[in-house]
This record gives structure tokens, sequence and C-alpha cells, in this order.
């Protein structure tokens, strides 16, 4: 099993007022709130951070990236894979993931990853995103064209690490005339890619004919359990059969020396006014075009005051009791994972382990716990349920790679 | 006499175009703005009683219209009615474009001068105002940006009723299209004012004094541009001067095709 620390880089030091003042903290609140001076002291916190996680033996780090929002600071997730490639020794670079429809070349994406994993021997988990609805706009970019561009994307990002240059693609909404990047991955045929989600099926669908592992962004237990149920069927419909090494799972937990200090910190998860992403504004977080007219139909209304948030809301104890945030001591903390792992049968596990305004000194606390006493707990709960990594499981890189399809491979849409 | 409306479908570049037509006499080319449009309004209703009117519902807008994936910008849907209108036997169309509408009138203009008529430019997107922005519907909702096209804005309830969600999904599809069509640059092209100085038909330029979607600059844009144009402003009314004051705007359009 592989198992990840992720934290989202919280901007804790924005004026949590004036985001509550203007209603929205995405896209359009204001830049003026961001302090630069505590921006430096967060991100090299974060640095601190990840260089402990690698000390106390966390297989990897779990990095994203968002835009114009409080809620992440990192604008670009490569920055920060390429200072691990440089500061630490061990751990893999998983990136959940690259936003691809917000790149306009995609050939410059895959010279960034191919150095990433030269400069970090082959330690680069290249994830790929399509990036939330506020994203496109943050960047400029047409949410109506974002499946057909991350498709687009996804090949020629493939292409260009795989098959010997110069070549040449010719798109829809990307064309390179000469492709012949004189950087290429050390990992063959490429690093792996997975595939994050909360819940789209198209996502789920793609990433499954792909066979690339789809990881569930803090689903409750059931809906987890839906997703996997539903990769599989598709998996099976393309001629293999998925496993622990095709799922992933994030989850928001907090470890501390007492379960007091726990649960005060665990609260923090819902720092951002309670939402996964902070205040959001319904038609900037899925505008016209980013999913289908009925996918969206509910937030349209929703946008207008004709009915409730889709999203739903729940409260810190309900959340608590779906074990979306766990929260405790090592062994209260591995206890609720085992639960899950039984359940959901992961065998990629990343937690979410700080948020909000958890303090530096506790954050740490939270990873030395999580590297010492959980993972090593929970590497023993995985083995006894078979739960293994795509690394353990020799999965193949993609689909066309495999060498067990019960049927010829058909090209992946 | 009531108006009696006409409703076909036709084949054009691949794509089934739904088309309202009424009237006889002059053919006249009512293309609607980027929200959509209801069947009926009294507009269209007012332009009927002296002319052939033919309003297309652009193609892919509305919850029932078929999306032609193939569309890249204005300027196809403008190719696109000139095929229809060539097609169809239709000689020296007048145009009236309406916002988004008037875009493609300019466009449409630009294609073939000596095949259109007169055109009426009803608060047109197209150009790039200097001093401000065009209306970025991305960012505000769906009935904010509907509201916005009206000075008073409890006028948009009058013509289009309570919000449900049908109408919404519309305002929706509608959206994407706009999206599909004229995401970058925004709401103008950057070549259009060249193409406009050798359209040398006459057109009517016309703008809401409160137009709050497309900066008023750009009624003199087009007037520059355009060797054959002048300028009337409607006095308390916004973008959409065609549901707001109807009655002056058939006025003004009627007055000026017949002259």
């Amino acid at each position: 099993m592989d198992l990840l620390y992720f934290t989202e880089q919280p901007m804790s030091a924005y004026d949590e007022e004036a985001g509550r003042d203007f209603g929205a903290t995405a896209l359009m609140f204001s830049n003026k709130h961001f302090d630069p001076k505590e921006g430096s002291r967060l991100y090299n916190e974060f640095i601190e951070q990840y260089k402990l996680a690698e000390e106390v033996g966390i297989d990897g780090i779990m990095l994203n990236e968002h835009h114009n929002a409080p809620f992440c600071m990192q604008a670009k997730a490569n920055i920060f894979a390429s200072i691990l490639a440089a500061v630490t020794e061990k751990m893999k670079i998983v990136m959940l993931g690259n936003p691809l429809p917000l790149s306009e070349n995609p050939v410059r994406l895959a010279e960034e990853l191919a150095m990433i994993d030269m400069i970090s021997k082959g330690r680069l988990v290249s994830g790929i995103v399509r990036g939330g609805g506020q994203e496109q706009l943050a960047a400029g970019v047409n949410p109506a064209y974002n499946r057909e561009r991350f498709e687009e994307a996804h090949e020629i990002l493939t292409r260009a690490w795989t098959e010997e240059g110069p070549i040449r693609h010719e798109g829809k909404h990307y064309q390179n005339r000469v492709i012949n990047p004189w950087a290429v991955p050390l990992q063959k045929p490429y690093p792996r890619i997975w595939v994050p989600g909360v819940i789209s099926k198209e996502t789920i669908v793609w990433a499954a004919k792909q066979r690339y592992p789809y990881v569930a962004l803090n689903t409750s237990i059931e809906e987890t359990k839906k997703i996997w149920e539903f990769y599989d069927s598709i998996a099976e419909e393309v001629g293999y059969t998925a496993g622990p090494e095709n799922r992933g799972y994030l989850i928001q937990t907090h470890i501390s020396d007492t379960e007091e200090k726990a649960e005060q910190n665990a609260r923090q998860f819902r720092w951002m006014q309670g939402e996964f992403t902070g205040l959001a504004h319904p038609v900037w977080s899925t505008p016209s075009g980013y999913s289908s007219p009925s996918n969206r139909r509910a937030f349209v209304e929703f946008s207008a005051g004709l009915r409730q948030n889709p999203r739903g809301r729940t409260t810190f104890e309900q959340q608590v009791a779906d074990k979306r945030i766990i929260f405790g001591t090592p062994d209260q903390v591995v206890a609720k994972l085992k639960i899950i792992l039984e359940q959901t049968r992961p065998g990629i596990l990343s937690l979410w382990g700080n948020d909000g305004k958890v303090s530096q000194e506790d954050s740490l606390t939270c990873i030395r716990l999580m590297g010492e006493e959980v993972f090593p707990a929970i590497r023993e709960i995985a083995k006894e349920l078979d739960l293994k990594s795509p690394d353990e499981a020799n999965a193949p890189v993609h689909l066309k790679y495999s060498t067990d399809l019960r049927k010829p491979a058909v090209a992946a849409e | 006499m009531p108006i009696e409306w006409k409703e076909s479908t036709h084949k054009v570049a691949g794509t089934n175009l739904r088309v309202m037509e009424a009237g006889s006499s002059s053919p006249t080319v009512i293309l609607h703005h980027d929200i959509g449009t209801l069947d009926k309004l009294p507009f269209y209703e007012a332009m009927a009683v002296n002319s052939h009117v033919i309003i297309p519902t652009h193609p892919g807008w509305g919850l029932t219209s078929e999306r032609p994936e193939w569309m890249r910008s204005i300027r196809d849907i403008a190719a696109m009615y000139r095929m229809h209108l060539a097609e169809q036997g239709v000689t020296k169309a007048n145009l009236i474009g309406l916002g988004f509408g008037g875009w493609i009138a300019a466009e449409m203009m630009t294609m073939a001068p000596a095949d259109t008529g007169k055109v009426v430019l009803v608060g047109a997107m197209g150009m790039q105002p200097k001093d401000a922005y065009i209306l970025d519907m991305a960012i505000v909702g769906y009935l904010d940006y509907a509201r916005a096209f009206f000075h008073d804005e409890a006028k948009f309830t009058d013509v289009y009723g309570e919000p449900d969600g049908d109408m919404l999904e519309g305002f929706d599809i509608c959206r994407e299209m706009s999206f599909r069509t004229a995401w970058k640059p925004y709401m103008f092209s950057q070549t259009l004012p060249n193409l406009l100085q050798s359209a040398t038909n006459e057109t009517l330029v016309v703008w809401g004094d409160d137009d709050k979607v497309v900066p008023a600059e750009c009624a003199d844009l087009f007037c520059a541009a355009l060797p054959n144009a002048r300028k009337e402003v409607v006095a308390g009314c916004g973008h959409a001067v065609d549901m707001e004051k109807p009655d002056e705007l058939a006025a003004l359009a009627s007055a000026f095709l017949n002259a």
C-alpha cells in the first residue's frame, strides 16, 4: 500500500471576515486579502512538513493546485514537486494533479514533469485532473471544452513521453507541429498516472478505460463503494479485473497526542466556512459547459435560489459519524482507518492531515505520529487485507501495456 | 388580424436549423440575443406586419435546439445563415441583429454586402470597447445576466414570467453555446472593425441609453467603422431594446427599412 501525506496548503492568514462579507472565497474574492509575508512563512512551513514526512517514513507527498482562493496556496503543483525532487530522497512525489485543460501547451508540461522525474530519480506519480470550474475562469480557459482538452492534452503528454521525436499533433484544441522534447521521463514507459475525483461518472469511466487508479477524494464509505463498483464494471467491459491497485482514497485525518486536541484541530477541516473549498459561487464552480446540462441543472437552479445546495451541508458531527473526518490518538485513528480499509479496500491511502489554522507545531506532531505510529500499523493491516499499491501489484501503467486482458485491448477513448 | 407564424426545420451545414417565419414582402432576418429568445415577442409581431420576418434559432441555443458540435465562431453562424438564405432563394434580406445577434448580422454584412439589404444593429456585440468591458456572463448568475438586459429589471418578469427550472436550464445551454463560439476574445472580433469599412449598406445603429451589457461607446465604434451608418438612442432603455421598448424599436426599424 502507498501511504501518503496531504495538505491543501491553506492560506490560513487571509481575512475570513472579508470572505464572509464578500459571500464567496473563490475566483473574484480579491487577492488584496493575500499577504505575501504570511505566504512566505507558510510556504516554508509546508516544506518543513514535507521534509519531516520523509524523515518519519511516509511513502509520499500528495500535491495539488488551485487558483484564486485561500483554501489552497499552491498555484502550480509542479513547483512544489520540483522542490521535493531536490530536498527529499525517497518519497514518491504524487501530483493529484496537473489540471491538463488549463495548459495551453501540454508539451511544456511534459517537459516539466520529465525534468521532475529525472531530478527525483524516478519518484514522480503524474496525476492529472480536469481542474475545478472556477479554475477554468481563473486561467481564461473555455469550460465548454474542458473534457475535450483534458483528453487531448493527455494524448499529447503520453505521446511526448513515449514516442521518439520529432512527432506532430494536429488536434481540435492543440496543434503542436514539432514535438521533440529534450527531456523525457526516467520511468518507463512513463510515470504512473493517477486520477483523483469526487464523483464525476465521466471521469471514473475515463480512468477505468485507461486502467489508471482513481483516487476518491474524501467521499463517504458508501459513495466510495459505489465508485469502485462502477469502476470495476467498466474494467470488466474493457477486459481486466480491477483491484486495490486501481483504488486510492483520500481522507481528512488529524492525529494528536490526545483525543481532545485531535478533535480541536480536526474542526479546522471545516475552516472554510464548512465547505470543502470555501464559500463557493455556483455559477463559478459549475460554469456552463463544464459538465452536461442535466448534471448542471441542480446547480443552475441553486444559483437562482430555486433549490437547496445540491452538494448539501453536513455538520462536523455528521462528517465524523460518516468517517469522512477522522481524528484521535494514533490507536484511535488506526482503529477507524481499519474499518475504512476493510470496507473500501484501496491500494493507495492519502491522509489529509492538517488544514486551516492548525499550528505548525501541531501539524508536525500529526505528521510524526502518522509516520511513526499510524502508518506502520496500517501497513500491517494492508498486508493482512492484501491491499497492494500499483507498484506492489506490478500493475501496468496504462491499459495498452496490459498483458492480462481477457480480450484484445481496444483503444481507450 | 393576428400574425400567422410558420415553423420549419432546414438542414444547413449538416445541422438542423429551426426557423420561425411570418408576414410577406421584403425579407427581414431577425437575429436574437445570446440568452436565446422566446418564440413570440411583441417586437417580432410588429415587424411581421410589413415584412417577411425570418427568425432562426441560433443552432444549439435553447432546450430543444440541436447542438452543432463543430461550430466554433460567430462567423460560422453567419456563414450558416448566408447558406440558408441562398438555399431558400432569399436575396438582399434586411438584417436586424439584437445584441449578440447584432454581431452575427455585422459578420453577415461583411460576407456579402451586395446581397444584404439594410441593417439594424441593436446594442450589438462584436466591437471591442476601449473605455469599458462587455459584461462577462461567466461571472454573473443566469437571472442576473438576463435581468441586466433591462433598464427596468422588473420588465424581465413581464416578458419572461416567473423563473423556473426549464427557463434556467435554457439560459445555461445558451450560455454554453456563447462560450463555445465567443469565449476568446470575449464577445468581440479583432478583425470586424476593418472588414466593416467596406460594408456600404445603409445601417441604423440603435442603443438603449442604459445598456448595462454592451457599453454605449460600441455604438460609436460601429458608426465610425461603417461608411453609411447613423445612430439612434432609445431613452429609458437597457440592452434589450426589442423587449423593453418593442414599439419604439419597431417604429425606428420599420421607418428605416421602408424609407
